[in-house]
């Protein structure tokens, strides 16, 4: 039977899903609840100070985006702001072109609005990856016609932590525009995952839209941004007061704003230090699992420069992902997996089949990711655990990948 | 073996087994318990030692899991005497497993007639129920059960006994079968559109379409109702 831990130690390692609270960025956002409540468009001085706040919290997104603090857009979190840089660069645009390039690799909102655009009329194009998950700039390039209006190329994989070439890609979307003559296509990335570890420098990356939000760098969730370059049009979603010059309505969440205003500011402070740190963690924990688990295998890029350094995505052949998960769960490890299970549709995780990782490594896919808080004894406690966990699920499990085929693929 | 459990959330309300409460997760104490100390299980050190007269081997096409059951048949009082298994699948389909072959061998064992008549139900029931979206799970154990009963008929020449479970084509355009409903509807499948999106075919042959409705009705009726 398995050991029982004298002491359950809580040990949390799915910070790609979101992070807890920094009590600094807490500490920010106080006042703004309860003295400071003010409604920004308000003329008093309530009002007024609300404002103020409002703008210098536009001031520090901007200055870490190396933008121009109009050009950031306030809005509820990385979903809104994913969807409003679809659905507004689609719809503004529409006169010039229905033709969407993405990757099989993106995150549901953005998935989920060119899907619904497509039944529209507008025409999708997908990028494939390869088999570490990488996305190439040149079929990106390739696949640009005359009435492709956008181009949405996430920054950093959320499940197997594979970096996208954005600046590349970025850059030849700008060359291909000056051979052509023309301002298309625009060019957005979802940087969520990648806010709290690489640049977010929109100059150096040539971007024209980029999605960030609060939950994922120790901010408060409901809180994220869309930054959009001077002179690119897009119809909003939400109408109403007019706020956010126009392109999002309803009054400005001011705590949640100068929280993430907060969290963005620490978290992009301390980028090189922590990912120095979470990589180092992420690679022992690799070795430890290599070590003493046999018949595993590393998803997505080795860890290094292409991996986002939070992130260790692990394939257990032979078991399924949603019962280890469940298994660490009584041992106070969280995590998550690609497994079909966990799914609503009973499909697995999108991004491990586009790598062409055969359904059985998908199954038995776990995903770690490190944060501010992990330090070498929750490696450690995990690794007196996951190994007998593993033994004990595969002495349950009548299938040895290598020996037979899966079931769901033998015709 | 057995430990405490913690009380989990009352499972007559429909349960998202992803959300995250925070509190302890949302199966039933059983399924806890079956989950976390699997009963009857193959044991590595028993593969060359246990005798068997039935083997039966499936794979759900939901979500690609796998089982495997050994039955020892008693060929005098055709009772069930003993059995194991191995599951590949999620944590319900595991204790799924595991209940189903408790129920098999206790108070002397299940005569195979009565094994035979078992239902997906009768598992859930004694589970304490399961998520809507996890149903599917259980029918596995019914499936293997049929399959290594079907076996220990083979084996001991009563083909007559076996039970074919023949597969009937409803839309022979698009070779779907009523098993194709079936398995739709376990997974959450329930008006024309939705087996459609799940098989992934176009429009079926309008003299098709009523026959599809009655088989939806039925499956959802059976699984779910
Ligand atoms: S076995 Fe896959 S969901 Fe239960």
């Amino acid at each position: 039977m398995l050991p029982k831990p004298k002491k359950n130690r809580n040990v949390y390692l799915d910070h790609a899903a979101t992070t807890a609270m920094d009590e600094r960025v807490l500490k920010a956002m106080r006042p703004y609840f309860l003295e400071q409540f003010g409604n920004p468009s308000s003329l008093y001085n309530l009002g007024r100070t609300a404002n103020r706040a409002l703008a210098s919290a536009r001031a520090t997104i901007s200055a870490a985006l190396h933008a121009l603090p109009e050009n950031i857009i306030f809005t509820s979190g990385g979903t809104e702001s994913d969807n409003l840089a679809i659905y507004g660069i689609a719809r503004a645009h529409q006169s010039r072109g229905q033709h969407i390039i993405s990757t099989l690799i993106e995150h549901h909102a953005v998935l989920g609005p060119l899907a619904d655009l497509k039944k529209d009329g507008w025409d999708i194009t997908y990028a494939g990856v390869n088999k570490e998950g990488f996305v190439s700039a040149d079929e990106i390039i390739k696949k640009i016609r005359k009435d492709t209006t956008l181009v949405s190329v996430m920054y950093g994989n959320n499940e197997v932590g594979s970096i996208q070439p954005i600046a590349e890609i970025g850059r030849a979307i700008l060359k291909y525009r000056k051979e052509n003559n023309t301002a298309y296509p625009y060019f957005h990335t979802d940087a969520c995952q990648a806010a709290g570890a690489l640049t977010l420098d929109v100059e150096k990356l040539h971007v024209d839209l980029m999605t960030i939000n609060g939950s994922k760098i120790y901010g408060p969730k409901g809180a994220g941004i869309l930054y959009l370059r001077r002179g690119v049009k897009i119809k909003p979603m939400i109408l109403g007061g007019g706020q956010e010059k126009r392109t999002r309505s309803g009054t400005e969440n001011v705590p949640a704003i100068i929280g993430l205003a907060e969290a963005l500011k620490l978290a992009q402070a301390d980028r090189i230090k922590e990912g120095d740190k979470q990589k180092k963690l992420c690679s022992m924990l690799w070795n430890e699992i290599q070590k003493k688990i046999p018949k595993v295998k590393l998803n997505g890029p080795e860890i290094g420069d292409g991996r986002l350094p939070n992130n260790l995505n692990v394939t257990f052949m032979d078991v399924e992902g949603e019962a280890l998960l469940l298994y660490l769960d009584e041992y106070g490890v969280m995590c998550s997996t690609g497994s079909a299970c966990t799914s609503e549709s009973l499909e697995p995780s999108h991004v491990l089949m586009a790598m062409g990782l055969p359904y059985e490594y998908a199954h038995g896919s776990l995903r770690f990711t490190f944060g501010r808080e992990n330090s070498l004894a929750d490696v450690t406690y995990l690794m007196k655990y996951l190994p007998a966990i593993v033994e004990q699920l595969r002495e349950l499990s009548p299938v040895s990948i290598g020996f037979k085929q899966h079931a769901k693929y033998k015709k | 073996m057995s430990k405490k459990v913690k009380k989990t959330d009352d499972l007559s309300e429909p349960v998202d087994i992803r959300s995250s409460s925070g509190g302890g997760w949302l199966y039933s104490d059983v399924v806890k318990d079956h989950f976390f100390n699997p009963r009857n299980f193959m044991q590595y050190d028993e593969e060359e030692k246990f005798e068997y007269n039935g083997m039966g081997r499936v794979g759900s096409p939901a979500c690609g899991d796998e089982m495997v059951m050994w039955l020892k048949i008693n060929p005098q009082t055709e009772k069930i005497t003993d059995c194991r298994w191995r599951t590949f699948g999620c944590g319900s389909a595991i204790a799924s497993t595991s209940v189903l072959s408790e129920m098999l061998v206790e108070k002397g064992g299940m005569p195979i007639d009565e094994a035979l008549k078992l239902k997906p139900q009768d598992i859930l029931a004694r589970l304490g129920g399961l998520p809507d979206r996890k149903v599917h799970c259980s029918v596995l154990g019914d499936k293997a059960l049929q399959a290594a009963v079907n076996d220990y008929f083979r084996r001991t020449g009563q083909h007559a006994r076996v039970l074919t479970a023949g597969a009937k084509v409803i839309d022979a355009a698009l070779n779907v079968t009523d098993k194709d409903i079936e398995e739709a509807v376990l997974e959450g499948a329930r008006v024309l559109e939705d087996v459609q999106k799940k098989l992934k075919v176009g429009v079926f042959n309008k003299e098709s379409v009523p026959q599809i409705e009655e088989l939806l009705r039925f499956y959802t009726e059976k699984y779910y109702g």
